[in-house]
Parts: structure tokens; sequence; C-alpha cells
């Protein structure tokens, strides 16, 4: 069982590196971004649970240590 | 009274620290390893500047983790003093001692300059060598050092005594330009609610001597320990 932690800055929540990368993009010429939000992806290899089991597990980590609540959101993709 | 001072692998601020607090108390602080789990007995925690574990997934979040900080949260819980710096202020934050959490710098840039605090807030303990409202000078060196909390913390931050220093004028304006990271409100530090733990991203162990450019962070140190000796 694989798992895909996907880590993002909260709404409201000034992301300096977003901005630099919309910046270099529009430096570039292009003009269609509005916006840019950089998060992170992290992946788990697990040991073979079932998905409930992997689903929950995975929360613990991100509660305890993957993601600060304070600022960011996650979410958690299972992958076979 | 005894002192004990963190160290983590990445921590750099370590023995500047032990530098400061022995100039002050007249003799060493014990220095504790991350991977312990007891603390000595100890009257001061001091928590270093640097970049414990390498920064690795987000400035404090391993550190927070260590197995010392769980011992650290404990005593800071029953009323033991708490001084963290820099590194220490983040890793005080993932560890929840402290509201809200440091982001990267408005502008992206590692900043590393002396910086003029208005002190904000009494706090006998950590702040009794200067008088609030007093505009005093500690260098700041960070690249993640822009305070953010929500609305409702950013508040009771405020209405309740708990913001120590903010970025100011050396008149003691609050003003953007003041504002080296982009903290929310000029923020540079801040007490938890019980006022025995202080997170700030300056560094007033680089400051203790006039050999190294002013004694601010002497006046800090010497107040800290003897209000608490």
């Amino acid at each position: 069982m694989k798992a895909r932690v996907h880590i993002s800055l909260k709404n409201g929540v000034l992301d300096p590196q977003g901005k630099a990368i919309s910046n270099s993009l529009h430096g570039l010429g292009f003009d269609t971004v509005l916006d840019v939000r950089q998060g992170k992806t992290i992946e788990l290899d697990l040991t073979d649970m079932s998905k409930v089991q992997a689903e929950t597990e995975v929360d613990r980590m991100c509660q305890k240590l993957l993601a600060n609540t304070v600022i960011e959101n996650y979410s958690i993709e299972l992958v076979d | 009274m005894k002192a004990a001072v963190i160290v983590f692998p990445g921590s750099n601020c370590d023995r500047d620290l032990k530098v400061a607090i022995t100039q002050s108390m007249g003799h060493e602080p014990a220095m504790v390893w991350h991977g312990d789990s007891e603390l000595p007995e100890t009257d001061l925690i001091a928590i270093p500047g640097g970049f414990s574990y390498g920064d690795y997934l987000r400035c404090g979040a391993m550190a927070g983790n260590s197995p010392i900080m769980r011992e650290v949260v404990r005593k800071a819980a029953s009323g033991t003093p708490v001084v963290a710096i820099c590194n220490g202020f983040q890793i005080a934050t993932e560890t929840g001692m402290l509201p809200g959490a440091l982001l990267r710098n408005a502008d992206q840039s590692f900043i590393c300059k002396d910086v003029d605090l208005l002190v904000s807030a009494e706090n006998e303990r950590f702040v009794g060598g200067f008088k609030t409202g007093q505009v005093i000078r500690f260098p700041i060196a960070h690249h993640d050092g822009n305070y953010f909390a929500d609305d409702e913390t950013l508040r009771r931050l405020e209405n309740e005594g708990q913001v120590a220093f903010k970025y100011t004028t050396p008149n003691g304006e609050l003003t953007d330009e003041a504002n080296p990271n982009g903290s929310l409100n000029n923020i540079a530090g801040i007490y938890n609610k019980a006022g025995n733990v202080l997170g700030l991203m300056p560094h007033p162990e680089r400051l203790i001597s006039k050999e190294l450019g002013g004694t601010d962070g002497r006046t800090f140190f010497n107040n800290l320990i003897h209000s608490i000796a």
C-alpha cells in the first residue's frame, strides 16, 4: 500500500515561494497565470493493511508530524 | 541557579548561548543532547538557534518531536522558564508551547542584521531589565521568521500582553519599513499565556559585549538570570 500526502498552505497564509514562482512565470510571458500556491507531496510506502486502517494511520502521521495544521491543509491519497 | 541549553543536530547558536548564560550566571549551563529523554535539574531552559535537522520538512518540525522536547514541554507546563531563540522559537511553536507559526520571510531572502525592537509587554522575568516601550537592539539571522497566527490568536496575544517584542523604527514607530520579514503586527517575540515561555526570532546572545557591537543582550540575560536565581 502506498499513500500520497498532499500538503498546502491554508488560504490566507502568505506563500512567498508561490509568489516568486508566479513572478517568474509572468517574466517568461505566461500571462495566463493568476496566482501560484506551492505545496509539497510526501509519498509513503506502507505495510499491507486495509484502506480504512491506512487512512487512519496516515492521518495520525499528518497530525503528529507531516503537516502543521496551524498553517497547512493536507489531503491523503491511497494508491494500491 | 542552574540552566540547561538544549542541543540538536544542526544547532549553531548553542555555544553562543552558553557563553551568554555563563557570563550572566557565573558558571556554565548544562548542555543537553536532543536524544536524551531526561533533563538535569534546572531553573531555566534555553532552546538555541540554528538549523536543527537541516530544517527538513518544516523548520523545527523534527526537533519538536525529539525525545528531550517531550520533557521540555512537560517542564514548561509546570512553570519552568523557557527562552526559545530563532530556531528555538520555531521549535516551540511546532510543539504547541507557543501559538502561531514562523513562515518563510516575505521577500524570500535570508536576513542577517541588527534590528530595533520595541519592548511591548511587561514581564519581569524576561524584560525586567528594560522599560515597556523602550527600543532595544538585537541581531536577527533567519530565513523563516515571518510570524503568523490566525486573527483570534493575534487578538488574544495583543490584548493579553503576550507580545514581547515588535520590530520598530529607532524612535518606536511600528512601520512596514521597520518590519524585516513580513511578521503580522511586526511581531518579533511572544510569551505563552502563563508568561514563563518566551519565543523570539532575534538573538540576544549575539550582543553581549561592547566588542560585539552592543550590550542589550547582556542586559537581557543578566535580568533573566537574576530574576530566577
